[in-house]
Parts: C-alpha cells; sequence; structure tokens
C-alpha cells in the first residue's frame, strides 16, 4: 500500500528538465556528418508546458529522441528530473505523429500496453484506464480493436497510454498533425483539460505556431540547419484557454512574434 | 458513429445467403461441366482420351479406397514438408532480423537460391534418399520454404520505428519487443507466407511422387497414364485439387482463429 500511496503522490507532479549544451550530429550515409542541433540550452520547470516550433529539418524531434533516453547526445548534459538521461527514461511517456496503436490488441490493451511492459500494477492501472477512456469519451470502444477507429480517436487511444504510466513527463511529436482541422481543435482542448487535472511536465512539438501559443507557458523557436533555439516566447494568458483566447490582443502578439521569426529565417515568405 | 449492423431488408434465411454469395460461382462450375459431360457425348471422345464429369465421377466412387489410400500418403508427405519448412524459416527468418551476419550473408544467398528450379533437385533427392517418403518430404519442404522464411522476415521488418520507440520509451528489452511488437506485427505477413507454402508443398510431394514412388496420388497418375486409364488419372487430379483446397483452407482458419483483428481490417478493405 505503501507503494501505491508514492505512486499517486509522484502522479500529480511534474518533474523538472534541464538540457545543457547539447549538440547532436548524425553520421550520414556517404560518411559525412549532420549537425542536427547545436548548443541547445534549456530548462523546463516542473509541471510546465512547453511547445516547440520550427521548420522542418531543425531537430526538434532529435531534441525529444534525446530527452526520452533513445538516442544519446553528441555531447552536453540533459537531466530529467535531477537524473541525467542515460538510457529509456522511467516516468516519460512519448506520444508520436503516427498513432502506432497495435492493431492485434483491443483498445482498452493498447493503453495497458506499458502497464504491462514497466510490469505496475495491473488492477489499479486497469481502472486507470478504464477512467481515462471515459475521460475522452472513448468508454465504448474498450473491446474494440484499432482498425475500428477514427484517426482522432486512435490519437485518444493513444494519449491514453502514455498517460496511464502517470508519466513526471509527456513528450509529445506533432500529436495532432495527421488529424483534421476540427478533430484537432477539439483535441487541443481535451489536451489541456487533462494536463490541468495532472500537471505533469509536457514538452509538445508543433508545425502549428497557434497550436503552440494555445496550450503552452512557454513557446521555444528553433531555427534549421543546425538546430538552435532562436527565441522563447513566455506566454502567460488565462487558463482554461478556448476559441476565446485566440481573439486576444496578447495571443495574436504572441503569434505574430513567433511568424516573424519564420519569416525572418525565411521558412515563411510573404512574396 | 453509427452501429454497423445486419441490412433488414436482405434474407435471414443463411441457405439463401449462401446462394446469393455462391450462386454464380456455382452457376459457372455447372455450366463448364455440363458443356464438358455434353461435348464428350456428342463428339464420342473415348474414355481414355478425355473422360466425361460422370465418368470420373463413377471412378471416384468405385476406386475411393485406392484414392483414400494413396491420398493419404501424399497427405503425411505434405505435411511432414511443411512441418519442415515451418519449423525452420521462422527460426531462420528470427536470426536474419536480429543478426547482421544472418542480413548480409545468409538471407542473399537464401534468395538467390530461391531461383533454383527445386523440382529439377528431385531427381538428385531420390538418389540420395531412396524410393520411401523421405524423398518427397524433402521436395516439398524445400519448395515451401522460401515463401514462409521470406514473407517472415518482411513481416517482423514492417514494425514501424516510432513501434519500436514507444516500447523501448516504456524500458523494454529486445526480447518484449520481440514478443510484443514484432512478432504479433509479422503474424499477417507469416500467414500469408503459410498459404503459398502450403500450396508449394502439395505441388513438391506431387512431384516427388512423380520421380519415383510406390505409393501416393501422383504414383496413382503415373501408374494410371501407363495403363491408359483416364478416368482414375482424372480422379487422382480431383481428389489432389481436394486435398490442397482443403490445407489452404485450414491454413486460412488458424489465421482467423489466431488473428481476430486482422480480419476485421481486410474486410473493411474488401
Amino acid at each position: 500500500m505503501l507503494k501505491v500511496t508514492r505512486d499517486e503522490a509522484s502522479a500529480r507532479a511534474g518533474v523538472p528538465i534541464s538540457i545543457a549544451g547539447v549538440t547532436k550530429r548524425y553520421a550520414t550515409a556517404r560518411g559525412g556528418e549532420v549537425q542536427a542541433l547545436s548548443e541547445i540550452d534549456l530548462a523546463i520547470e516542473a509541471g510546465e508546458f512547453v511547445s516547440i516550433v520550427g521548420p522542418s529539418g531543425c531537430g526538434k524531434s532529435t531534441l525529444l529522441m534525446l530527452i526520452a533516453g533513445l538516442i544519446p547526445p553528441t555531447s552536453g548534459t540533459i537531466a530529467v528530473a535531477g537524473e541525467p538521461v542515460r538510457g529509456a527514461v522511467s516516468n516519460v511517456a512519448v506520444v508520436f505523429q503516427r498513432d502506432v496503436l497495435l492493431d492485434w490488441r483491443t483498445v482498452l490493451a493498447n493503453v495497458l500496453l506499458p502497464v504491462e511492459i514497466k510490469k505496475l500494477d495491473p488492477v489499479i492501472h486497469r481502472q486507470k484506464a478504464r477512467d481515462l477512456l471515459r475521460s475522452v469519451g472513448l468508454a465504448e470502444f474498450e473491446d474494440k480493436y484499432p482498425g475500428e477507429l477514427s484517426g482522432g480517436m486512435r490519437q485518444r487511444v493513444a494519449i491514453c497510454r502514455a498517460l496511464v504510466q502517470d508519466p513526471g513527463l509527456l513528450l509529445m511529436d506533432e500529436p495532432f498533425g495527421a488529424l483534421d482541422a476540427l478533430t484537432r481543435e477539439q483535441m487541443n482542448l481535451d489536451l489541456q483539460r487533462m494536463w490541468l487535472r495532472d500537471r505533469n511536465t509536457v514538452l509538445f512539438i508543433t508545425h502549428s505556431i497557434e497550436e503552440a501559443v494555445l496550450l503552452s507557458d512557454r513557446v521555444v523557436v528553433m531555427s534549421s540547419r543546425p538546430g538552435r533555439i532562436a527565441d522563447v516566447v513566455a506566454n502567460d494568458l488565462p487558463r482554461p484557454r478556448g476559441a476565446h483566447t485566440r481573439s486576444e490582443p496578447r495571443f495574436v502578439e504572441h503569434v505574430e512574434r513567433i511568424r516573424r521569426h519564420f519569416l525572418a529565417l525565411g521558412v515563411l515568405s510573404e512574396t | 458513429m453509427t452501429a454497423v449492423t445486419a441490412d433488414s431488408s436482405a434474407p435471414s434465411n443463411p441457405a439463401i445467403v449462401w446462394l446469393a454469395r455462391n450462386g454464380p460461382v456455382l452457376a459457372i462450375v455447372i455450366v463448364i461441366f455440363a458443356a464438358w459431360e455434353i461435348a464428350v457425348r456428342a463428339l464420342s471422345i473415348p474414355d481414355y482420351i478425355l473422360p466425361s464429369p460422370w465418368v470420373i465421377a463413377a471412378k471416384i466412387a468405385t476406386s475411393w479406397q485406392l484414392l483414400l489410400v494413396n491420398a493419404f500418403v501424399t497427405l503425411q508427405e505434405i505435411l511432414l514438408g511443411f512441418a519442415l519448412s515451418v519449423v525452420i524459416a521462422i527460426p531462420l527468418a528470427i536470426a536474419v532480423v536480429y543478426s547482421r551476419i544472418f542480413e548480409r550473408v545468409a538471407f542473399p544467398f537464401m534468395v538467390s537460391l530461391q531461383t533454383i528450379p527445386k523440382v529439377a533437385l528431385a531427381p538428385i533427392l531420390v538418389m540420395w534418399l531412396g524410393y520411401g517418403i523421405l524423398p518427397k518430404v524433402m521436395v516439398a519442404f524445400l519448395i515451401s520454404f522460401f515463401p514462409i522464411v521470406i514473407n517472415a522476415v518482411i513481416g517482423m521488418r514492417s514494425a514501424e520505428k516510432e513501434m519500436i520507440y514507444l516500447v523501448q520509451s516504456m524500458g523494454a528489452s529486445e526480447l518484449t519487443t520481440f514478443l510484443k511488437i514484432r512478432l504479433p506485427k509479422a503474424l499477417p505477413s507469416i500467414f500469408g507466407g503459410l498459404k503459398v507454402g502450403m500450396g508449394q508443398a502439395v505441388v513438391g510431394a506431387t512431384v516427388g511422387e512423380f520421380i519415383a514412388a510406390e505409393h501416393g496420388l501422383g504414383y496413382l497418375q503415373l501408374i494410371s497414364q501407363v495403363r491408359l486409364d483416364t478416368p482414375l488419372l482424372f480422379a487422382a487430379v480431383v481428389v489432389l485439387s481436394l486435398l490442397g483446397v482443403l490445407l489452404f483452407h485450414a491454413v486460412t482458419l488458424a489465421e482467423r482463429i489466431a488473428l481476430p483483428w486482422n480480419r476485421l481490417t481486410t474486410e473493411a478493405v474488401e
């Protein structure tokens, strides 16, 4: 029982991330090298919602993989919850653009995959998985296979699968990039609601400037080749945010500021 | 989201439903056999050239014991050859997916071996292994092996890299990744290979019997040919075809039981 209460306590708080002087170079097939990230310094507080926007190839996804411990940095250090990252990090969950649900498992069994792999308490987490599915309107789909679900429903299942682990840190790599605009807006609101409830740390990668501003405490703007941090936009618009937020002057201001970076970088061109 | 329910206007009698679905195929088969029967009778074609369907059916009815005994021998050869293929191909596929050496050396080697007409090896196998069941099992094995191993390799490589990253981020070991991701992900492809392999095993066993045998449907065909017993020759073809269809459907049935979710997705595509 003691273990359970400790799990419950950690579930309520996100963990901090510190990234110091991180550089990542890849070897290319032709024997050359590609500098994906150059000297990244970034500190993210516990429970903070930070978005990263940037052009394709700016190393956003690489940064996420580094934090998750899936690939090692060339130089520099990354610490999650004060612990240096070496290999997979236990209280981190990842959501990709592709939902990568396992077609051969029912919705509920998909959500329970991390519980099986991490050997967490099956009884408690089964109930938690059910609650999560209910909270995103999928209670009746528990026993369906992913093949029977729409794209938006599938991505909801993928998010439930991440959240069932009570992650202190949620890493999301363009999670709504493949969804239609309307579904995407709904997913933004759902994500905000879940984050306000759990307050885990979220690192959210997106191509959408407005999505980033709507959801985040801070938006990190990256430039490409090599990936560098061009700007960090702090955003203290009151929550819960929604459609009304988009018309607020400060929202528009933030969006404009980020867009100007993209214009300066040549990613956007008005001519 | 609307529930998928049976069309209420459709007939509920299963016999009628079956007939509606399979009726056209059945009609074509009946027309072909009728035309065959009429042509043979009208043109007075002798039985040793082309027996009519009726004569073949009668032959099956009178020689059913002979056919059954020989079919059983062929069935044994097919199943043993097929089982040998599965037992060797699947572990080999795992080795190819996980070992650099197997991937770089063994796999290209196997793929190039696939171009050898395995049937051409049958006389050599007979020379080495004699007249018993063994050379037929070996031909069935050789010919059914490649589709199984190649499909298994393709299937085990088909897991998206995000899927692998996902379980790695959960701290999964390589064994867990294999058992929970790669293997189940590969099963549809593996079953695809098994279906092709089963068909090939039937061919292999029969060809093996053509070369040298004392039992089996292929042997029965040879004997019938020598004796100009064309109706029995045809009867053997019919039984062999039935055997092939039956074995293919056995694999399909196993697939449906093992992969209930796959039926959903494939039916959705259809």
